[in-house]
């Protein structure tokens, strides 16, 4: 039966209440922990062939017959007014098929915000020639001055909503009486997603449905957003996204280049393609914004926290949202008094987007930092301050967590730890070592509604069905998992089918570490619906007790002797299927979900040059249960290179004056190689979550970046004694950190 | 008309002046393996060989290729570097995948048994921003097993 229900959603840290279906009626147990057949076992991609020949196809590969190309204009300065567009040029060259400006299409615009904001585009039918048309468009720029400095932002005002209070306890009177208060000030710099397929969309009316082909991390999202903007039914549009070429968060909706491609391909009839080119993508697709964080801690002298504050400005960009940095400073420890005062200043500035953990990034590098600070003040061991300070529950929220492992982890810890006195002895000449770490909390519980279906033909074969999206993270591989081993069937008889609204049921974003802990539960009780099924008609085909029945190793076995392959019970069907459906049960009521974890940095640091290397990354995460490891193991590592890329070399740069952005290109902006990895030790807890669905995984792709830049700060001032408090760690930054350390010495120094 | 050896083939293809290898074989030859990530030879998704050594394909005029052999992932698509590539899971959205795997082909052809020094110099212009290069070195070191 069809079960209504009214729960919270979450994702990355935003709740929502939400009505849902559930037809979860037979609850099913979890499974015990540890390894089973499949799940718990680590299995290479199912894809992984299709992926490695360069046979999978991309939004970036597809071509559909007429296909055209479109090109955006772009404004070239951060603020400006049109006092003129004239597309008339364009519209008379026989060879631009289409042109359109912000009276065709929404995403277009007259007063741009910033370097980078759309005004009109083209289309063309060779993609060589787009952008020349470009030069067919008349435009009178009006320049304007643009506003830059996020501090003047929140000086005037100029904020994308009211600033965000928060305060628990009485933090005044918790410093007051602290036997220790220290106070930073800490900065992070913006940061470009930079998936290697850029932003992406082909559209195409199909009769009266709209096709849309794009690159997306939420098939479903795309398929609102442009229903909303063009008040089109939702059943007429169709979004397809069989292969993706990452995201990060910066793919969650439609974008403006898909609202270009659908205007274009309206007035043209024919499909158009709109791709953003490498420099595009760095200048309007988002960003992790910038953050400037005033923080102060007060403690006991035995390290018991008293009293945390935050003033946190985010420098939002044009458009976007403030994300939440002042998350962790509420939620990571056990302080009864906590204030935070968080402004999102809208600037003159490319918009942001969701990056991997948004907020949390930020907010863990200042907290994390500052404990550290604190420790030195305390003379008291880090990892022992902060398990002082362990939460046994949410006080932000005051709930118990649904599962929390992270004594465990610090347990887990501390072998990395001790090895500090041995990795600093190893400093020679002008190269210090030491080691430093850092704690991690998040989100990552997923939530309803989600649907999955799961078809088994006569051949004994079954394929899971859900228009989810697989964007590189290895959902196709858990999904094919968790049918296998809840049909009892060997990986190789699983296949998935998913990234096309027409053809599937709703499915969860991939975002907000949810996927697995959204999806995965579903798929599951699709898998277990069909096995109840396949039983059923084994049991009345051959006069067996169904309670007797189960599936085992690609065969429905009897518990008192017989078996039966389950091609010969489905064989029976013919050209006919079973197929089972399952949904997402809803979140334990009344508790908190999230993930938790611990880095334990080792780095290098040429106290004359400043050059920093990090030389080893050991991870523990608490992230319940692994359903492939293999596949979690390359989660946690490509979450620490990006945060390593975070902490040393990654920052978009934009001239002060202007506001035009600087580094677009991939040799400007400095993504790690093979070259600056570091030694890399994953840990994961690998414990289920009991409370958590039918499955007790939570998500993992967000976690393992969370905690990396502290973690390395940590590790300088421990190699170094130098407070590094803006990121990236330049060497400018590092020289600076490094110079105020020494006169901070000197001035220590008896005359 | 322009004649391009392409993975043992020899093929006809119209090409206007100016137009790169990777346009060429992602258009006219339908080769989609190779992929086109920032067109200005900074992240290494489009790398092919000429004649065994790696090019970046986005900067390559298709005019300049003359007689050079063309490889591209397609012409590698039994390279035991792909298992290797598989089983290390060496991969995550599969975007750069290719350029990865032409790259270190060219490398492996020269030394079989890479050093993870000359795994990080040999790669370091094939950008992953998912981050799998322990996976990448993993299977350049293991890809003869």
């Amino acid at each position: 039966m069809a079960r209504l229900i009214r729960t919270e959603k979450e994702v990355e840290g935003r709740y929502t209440e939400q009505w849902v279906v559930v037809e979860e009626d037979a609850a099913i147990d979890q499974w015990p922990a540890g390894p089973r057949e499949t799940v718990g076992r680590p299995v290479p991609r199912v894809d992984g062939y299709e992926r490695a020949r360069g046979q999978a196809l991309f939004t970036a590969d597809v071509a559909l017959p007429g296909m055209l190309h479109a090109a955006v204009l772009r404004s070239p300065y951060a603020r400006a007014r049109v006092r003129r567009l004239d597309l008339s040029r364009a519209r008379e060259a026989d060879w631009v098929l289409g042109a359109i400006g912000p009276d065709d299409c929404d995403a277009l615009t007259l007063e741009p915000g910033f370097h980078g904001e759309p005004v009109a585009a083209v289309a063309v039918d060779s993609p060589g020639r787009a952008r020349e048309a470009l030069e067919l468009i008349d435009v009178d720029w009006e320049e304007l001055e643009p506003l830059l400095d996020p501090e003047e932002a929140v000086r005037r005002n100029e904020l994308h909503e009211e600033p965000r209070r928060y305060e628990r306890g009485d933090a005044d009177a918790a410093f007051a009486d602290a036997d220790v208060v220290v106070e930073a000030e800490y900065r992070t710099q913006t940061v470009l997603h930079n998936p290697l397929e850029t932003h992406q969309s082909v559209c195409r009316w199909e009769g009266d449905t709209l096709e849309v082909y794009i690159s997306t991390q939420f098939i479903w999202g795309v398929r609102d957003d442009i229903a909303e903007s063009l008040d089109l039914p939702p059943d007429r549009i169709r979004v397809i996204c069989n292969f993706m070429g990452g995201g990060f968060g910066a793919k969650n909706g439609a974008h403006a280049q898909t609202f270009i491609a659908i205007a274009l391909a309206s007035q043209t009839g024919r499909p158009v393609r709109c791709a953003l080119s490498r420099r595009e993508e760095n200048l309007a697709t988002g960003n992790r914004n910038s953050t400037i964080q005033r923080l102060r801690a007060g403690a006991r002298s035995d390290g018991t926290l008293v009293a945390l504050e935050g003033e946190f400005v985010n420098a939002v960009g044009w458009k976007g949202w403030s994300g939440p940095t002042y998350g962790p400073m509420e939620m990571l420890y056990a302080c009864e008094n906590v204030r935070t005062l968080t402004y999102g200043a809208k600037l003159n500035l490319p918009p942001n987007a969701a990056f991997r953990a948004p907020g949390f990034v930020e907010g863990t590098f200042g907290l994390e930092c500052l404990l550290d600070e604190l420790a030195g003040r305390l003379e008291l061991d880090p990892l022992e301050l902060r398990a002082r300070n362990h939460a046994d529950r949410d006080l932000a929220d005051d709930r118990p967590y649904s599962s929390k492992n992270l004594l465990e982890c610090y347990r887990r810890a501390e072998p990395h730890w001790a090895r500090r006195d041995a990795v600093r002895a190893r400093s020679e000449g002008p190269w210090r070592r030491g080691v430093g770490l850092a704690s991690q909390i998040w989100y990552g519980g997923g939530g309803p509604p989600s649907y999955a279906w799961v078809r088994i033909g006569s051949d004994g074969r079954a394929t899971v069905i859900t228009a989810m999206q697989d964007i590189g993270t290895g959902t196709r591989t858990a999904m094919a998992q968790i049918a296998a081993e809840e049909l009892g069937l060997p990986l190789d008889r699983v296949r998935v089918s998913l990234g096309d609204s027409s053809r599937g049921p709703y499915a969860s974003i991939s975002a907000g570490s949810s996927t697995t802990p959204s999806m995965g539960p579903a798929v599951r009780a699709a898998a277990a619906d069909a096995a109840r099924q396949v039983i059923e008609i084994a049991a009345q085909r051959y006069h067996l007790e169904e309670r007797l029945l189960t599936m085992q190793g690609g065969k429905v076995v009897s518990s008192d002797g017989g078996s039966w392959p389950l091609e010969e019970v489905t064989g029976l069907l013919e050209d006919a299927q079973i197929l089972g459906k399952g949904a997402r049960g809803p979140n334990p009521t009344g508790m908190r979900v999230l993930t938790f974890g611990i880095q334990v940095a080792d780095v290098a640091v040429d106290v004359e040059t400043g050059e920093v290397r990090v030389e080893r990354i050991a991870a523990i995460h608490d992230v319940g249960r692994v359903i492939n490891p293999l596949g979690a193991q390359s989660q946690v590592e490509g979450g620490i290179i990006q945060g390593v890329g975070h902490t040393l070399s990654e920052e978009r740069l934009v001239d002060p004056a202007s506001g035009i952005v600087l580094t677009q290109s991939l040799d400007a902006y400095k993504l790690p190689t093979i070259a600056d990895v570091p030694e890399i030790v994953v840990e994961l807890l690998d414990i289920p979550d009991e409370h958590l669905t039918n499955l007790g995984s939570k998500g993992l792709g967000e976690p393992p970046i969370v905690p990396t830049a502290a973690a390395i700060v940590n590790a300088i001032r421990d190699a170094t004694g130098a407070d590094v408090r803006s990121l990236p760690v330049s060497r400018d930054e590092m020289l600076r950190a490094l110079r105020e350390a020494r006169e901070r010495e000197r001035a220590a120094a008896p005359a | 008309m322009l004649e391009l050896v392409v993975n043992g083939g020899r093929y006809e293809v119209e090409a206007p002046i100016g137009q790169t290898l990777a346009e060429t074989l992602r258009g006219p030859l339908g080769l989609t393996g190779t992929k086109i990530a920032c067109g200005e030879g900074h992240c290494g998704a489009c790398t092919v060989q000429l004649d065994g050594v790696p090019v970046l394909s986005c900067i390559t005029l298709v005019h300049t290729v003359g007689e050079r052999e063309v490889t591209t992932i397609e012409g590698l698509r039994d390279h035991p570097l792909v298992d290797a590539f598989v089983r290390a899971d060496a991969l995550q959205c599969g975007f750069c995948t290719p350029g990865q795997i032409v790259s270190a082909a060219a490398l492996v052809e020269a030394d079989p048994e890479p050093t993870p020094e000359r795994i990080r110099h040999a790669m370091a212009g094939n950008l992953c921003r998912c981050g799998t290069y322990p996976r990448i070195e993993e299977a350049l070191l293991t890809w003869r097993d």
